[in-house]
């Protein structure tokens, strides 16, 4: 399944630097959440600090996730159910400024 | 997905964490912009006909500001004259970007930028600094220096406002703060939206009220660009303790941000309590609990040859400089964690210093 991320306010730092990914999540029997995802992309894409991405099986406290132009707790969180084709942003507020 | 809370018909697009609406994006605009002329007319932050210097860094809150600022000044008729106040440590390299990101800021909503360099203000650039007196007490300068580069900005412009772009989140840090530091003084005026700096230029807040989540929701639906530095990654002490623990607060309940400015409002320090008095700089007018600011410390100590005058605790540093060379075994610690965005955070920084030693070696000339 194709779907877009994106990182803003400097998430992509701990992503190699990469503000926009297209990537293939690998078909299987179940659904993909986007609970799985983060798991998934800790193995797959991040590159440094997990603690500043991940936090109790979610993204840490601080780091906004915007689906289609969605707020994701408009869309049940780490449980919603990404489709093909989706944009996933990921923005961490935590930044001076 | 849910229809907006404001029953015009549309699709929501996020939740509010201060009401727990949810709102599609032009009512969220509306709502958002509507809080702060609220949050302007209500504490009557600026009179009209008068010069407001935004304090620019770049970064999302003051980009928000600025852009809310020129959006509210044309739709409510304000009559200010907005400007961008930027400074420039003076550190090869690291300030391009967000430089550029102000720039962009002046092209897009028009107004005039100044920017004021440490040079300019300090007669130092942080590159200087540095070189006088090595990377790993740096973090105290930038720390000190900054704080006051831009009330030193404002005076030096002759404005009548100085604008900051401190959030509802900044502002429930700084009140848990100043309790865990038991900063009484401080925890009394941190949460005022206006503050004077003993120049007579008000300091003023309007994005106080507003969570940090909407200002950088705003940004992104209205898309306006911003420039995210590394350095808040840098865990550093209390800011980075203080943060964290609200950031999980917020996460349960979004309203203990409210609650916890509401009573840094509220909370009055007794009457028969000892409070450690601020008073002017006798110097350069800052406010200061001492005779002499850390900054005219910091300078002093640059200017006589002295770089490291001033690192560690300020009582120690009068000691020292009337006793001269008498050896006493203290210790100072870098306080450049006081400045959420200290340019040089790192572990080294917060590693104790011997002043006794870094002193006396520096004052055997
Ligand atoms: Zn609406
Ligand atoms: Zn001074």
């Amino acid at each position: 399944m194709k779907i877009t991320i994106q990182f803003g306010g400097g998430v992509h730092l701990l992503f190699g630097n990469i503000k926009l990914h297209e990537i293939d999540l690998p078909d299987r029997e179940k659904h993909w959440t986007i609970g799985d995802l983060l798991l998934w992309m800790t193995d797959n894409l991040l590159q440094e600090r997990p603690e500043l991405f991940l936090q109790d099986k979610s993204v840490r406290p601080g780091i906004l996730v915007i689906v289609n132009d969605t707020d994701w707790e408009l869309l049940g969180c780490a449980d919603y159910v990404i489709q093909p084709k989706d944009t996933i942003g990921f923005i961490s507020t935590l930044h001076g400024g | 997905m849910p229809s907006c809370s404001a029953k015009c018909g549309r699709n929501a697009i996020l939740k509010r964490p201060k009401t727990s609406d949810v709102l599609c994006k032009e009512c969220f605009f509306e709502a958002f912009e509507n809080e702060v002329h609220f949050t302007i007319t209500r504490a009557k932050l600026f009179t009209p006909n008068t010069t407001v210097a935004i304090a620019a860094s770049g970064g999302k809150d003051s980009t928000v500001l600025a852009y809310v600022l020129k959006l509210l000044n044309e739709k409510y008729d304000y009559r200010l004259k907005l400007l961008l106040l930027s400074i420039d440590e003076g550190i090869t390299g690291y300030r391009d970007d967000s430089l550029d990101t102000v720039k962009q800021n002046r092209d897009d909503y028009e107004m005039s930028l100044k920017i004021l360099s440490y040079k300019d203000l300090y007669g130092w650039t942080m590159d200087e600094i540095v070189a006088e007196i090595g990377r790993k007490n740096n973090c105290t300068f930038c720390g000190v220096f900054r704080r006051q580069a831009l009330d030193r900005g404002a005076n030096l412009l002759k404005v009548d406002y100085l604008a900051t772009g401190h959030n509802a989140d900044d502002i429930a840090e700084t009140v848990l703060m100043n309790i865990l530091r038991g900063d009484l003084a401080r925890l009394s005026r941190c949460t005022s939206i206006i503050t004077d700096s003993g120049d007579g230029i008000p300091r003023v807040k309007p994005l106080k009220y507003c969570y940090e989540k909407e200002i950088v929701m705003y940004a992104y639906f209205r898309k306006l660009v911003y420039f995210s530095t590394e350095c808040v990654f840098a865990p550093n002490a209390y800011r980075g303790h203080a943060r964290v623990l609200l950031k999980d607060l917020e996460k349960i309940d979004p309203t203990v941000i409210m609650n916890i400015i509401h009573s840094g409002e509220t909370m009055k320090v007794s009457e028969t309590s000892k409070m450690p008095k601020l008073t002017n700089c006798t110097r350069c007018g800052y406010v200061s609990s001492q005779e002499i600011c850390k900054a005219c410390v910091l300078l002093e100590g640059l200017n006589k040859g002295l770089p490291r005058l001033g690192i560690g605790k300020s009582s120690k540093v009068k000691r020292l400089l009337k006793e001269n060379e008498e050896k006493n075994k203290s210790s100072g610690i870098c306080r450049g964690e006081e400045d959420k965005t200290c340019l040089c955070s790192g572990t080294d920084s917060m590693k104790p210093v011997k002043i006794n030693e870094l002193v006396l070696k520096e004052l055997r000339i």
